[in-house]
């Protein structure tokens, strides 16, 4: 239930994002999700593809510090009240929210968002007890 | 009784530190401090017969190599600086004529005219000689390969290490510094025993071998004989627990034989100083007084049995205290703590002394971060600052902005508590931070007056 996502430390500076794209083009790799966090200094992009194994191997070759942790990635009704009801349980539950963002994959009348908690297993147990869909990695690409 | 050949055989065999060569580092204190003036009082002859700059000076002060009848007695004897080398460049502190000289070096230096040092045959001896006595003590043996990574050439590192290593009986690999991924490659496919290294290449290295994905703990590295630049017991914990090596730190400079002046031994409790060859004293680096065993101020060092280019009372910069007590390695010959800061590497901010090494050990106490830092000094309306940037690597990185956030206020905090003033704190990424293959440039100073 738990989705594998890379991420990347870059500098704030002009085509620092370029590079270690650059890197998995080269291998032929094809990014299905993409984060990007950025303060004053620096970011941290996040990234999310099938085979994330070979990317994390490319971008590590090629001298970038790459991260490798674990999403939770979470149907939600596209409809309004959605996402409000998948943070009732969450707060309810009493986990915290990292980060999140969405998966810009609607799959009968549903969005994918991406969670990033504190305690994933928590919030994996909560969202299953209030019937609420998960996507496993098979699922995702 | 076995013959002489034998025996050495037999020591080779044994475990580091023994081989007969090291005999002298275990001389009763009486017989070695007879030898230390017997050759001092050799040396300044020598000096004053052949270097006219050191017998005018000795002419000033009105004294004479008859002067010298103690080893207290070398505080009458004026300081021999670097800039005597500029000064008289390139021969002029030579007492060999050059049919005796068989060996030249020089270094760089960051400005003006390189200093030349010169060998004749009996110095390169006995440069060669301390050299084996340094990898002795750092546990090497017959049966060793050792990937010379220090640079070979004008800069003494390379040769100085490379006959040293030979004359004990190890399988010497002379690469030179330089092509990080060929000397990862060699240190896997040879079996290399044993490395010497800039501390600031060698992490480069294994930074670099994680990255191909080559464990150098699964490898048979054993020891790592690091030297000049200075680093910190932090950077040495960090390497030994990522590579499972031993890490040995050795210290010479060019001006007084090159590697091989002082070297750890197994105890890893400050550096044997090889004093049968090498006098070394402390003084004030400000009023120039000799200052007793124990305290701390800059290093002297004259050379006792340096037949072509006598150094009397030269400054090294280098900042230390001797250690007195008894080692419990055995050896007699005492100690200098680990150098770690330069006179010369001082800048002042804002009216603060800093060392970059205090930096460094910053570095060191907060978890995960590896040294690969650099220090800008610039001046904005007037007002210095100073920014440290610092490399993320695997170990620091967070998917979470605010554990970097975290980060970089540790790592600010933990300077700003050691040097009592504001730093910036740039997280950098990998690479970014040039790589030296010799010593690490730790300072950009950009203050223009």
């Amino acid at each position: 239930m738990k989705i594998p996502q890379l991420s990347v430390f870059l500098e704030n500076r002009p085509g620092s994002m370029l590079e270690p794209l650059q890197s998995l083009a080269a291998a032929d790799l094809n990014l299905a999700g993409l984060s990007l966090a950025d303060t004053e200094q620096f970011g941290i992009m996040r990234i999310l593809l099938a085979d994330w194994q070979r990317a994390r191997d490319v971008l590590t070759r090629d001298g970038w510090v790459v991260n490798v942790s674990e999403m939770v990635a979470v149907d939600v009704d596209d409809h309004p009240g959605g996402l409000a009801r998948t943070l009732e349980v969450i707060a309810a539950a009493g986990v915290n929210i990292e980060y999140m963002y969405a998966f810009y994959l609607r799959r009968g009348g549903k969005v994918v968002l991406l969670f990033r908690f504190e305690d994933p297993d928590a919030a994996v147990a909560a969202l299953s007890a209030a019937g609420i869909a998960m996507l496993p990695e098979q699922d995702l690409y | 009784m076995r013959s002489p050949d034998m025996q050495k055989e037999r020591w080779n065999d044994a475990a580091g530190g023994f081989h007969p060569v090291s005999a002298p580092d275990y001389l009763p204190e009486a017989q070695l401090r007879e030898v230390q003036l017997r050759r001092l009082k050799a040396i300044v002859t020598r000096a004053w017969t052949h270097v006219p700059l050191f017998r005018e000076r000795l002419d000033q002060l009105g004294i004479s190599p008859d002067d010298i009848r103690s080893l207290a007695d070398i505080a009458k004897l004026p300081f021999t600086v670097k800039t005597d080398l500029r000064d008289t460049y390139p021969f002029g502190l030579f007492a060999s004529p050059m049919r005796d000289v068989v060996r030249l070096h020089a270094s760089s230096g960051t400005t003006g005219k390189p200093i030349v040092v010169a060998y004749t045959e009996e110095d390169l001896d006995v440069w060669t000689e301390v050299m084996t006595r340094t990898f002795a003590a750092c546990g090497l043996h017959r049966g060793d390969i050792l990937q010379n990574s220090f640079g070979y050439g004008l800069f003494t590192g390379g040769l100085g290490t490379h006959y040293g290593a030979e004359a004990l009986g190890a399988a010497v690999i002379p690469v030179s510094g330089g092509n990080t991924e060929r000397q990862i490659m060699l240190l896997r496919d040879f079996g290399v025993t044993a490395i010497c290294a800039t501390p600031s290449f060698f992490v480069h290295l294994v930074d670099r071998a994680a990255e191909m994905g080559v464990d150098l703990k699964e490898l048979p590295l054993r020891v790592g004989v690091f030297g000049a630049e200075p680093w910190t017991d932090g950077m040495r914990e960090r390497l030994e627990a990522e590579t499972g090596i031993k890490a040995f730190d050795i210290y010479g400079l060019s001006e007084i034989t090159g590697p091989g002046v002082a070297s750890e031994c197994s105890e890893h409790h400050g550096l044997h100083v090889f004093e049968d060859h090498f006098y070394p004293e402390i003084i004030d680096p400000v009023s120039g007084q000799p200052l007793p065993d124990g305290e701390e101020g800059e290093l002297v060092l004259t050379t006792l049995s340096k037949q072509a280019m006598p150094m009397i009372r030269y400054r090294t910069r280098d900042i230390t205290a001797i250690i007195t007590e008894p080692c419990s390695c055995g050896r007699t010959l005492r100690r200098i703590r680990r150098i770690s800061r330069r006179s010369d590497d001082m800048f002042i901010i804002r009216g603060v002394n800093v060392f970059p090494s205090q930096v460094e050990a910053a570095l060191m106490q907060v978890e995960g971060t590896l040294p690969h830092y650099q220090i800008i000094l610039t001046r904005t309306h007037g007002l210095d600052q100073m920014t440290v940037e610092v490399e993320v690597t695997p170990e620091v990185f967070s998917d979470k902005v605010r554990a970097m956030e975290d980060l970089r206020g540790r790592i600010a905090h933990a300077i700003e508590r050691i040097l009592g003033i504001r730093v910036g704190l740039r997280l950098v990424g990998p690479h970014t931070i040039p790589r030296s293959e010799g010593k690490a440039k730790r300072v950009i100073d950009k203050r223009t007056d």
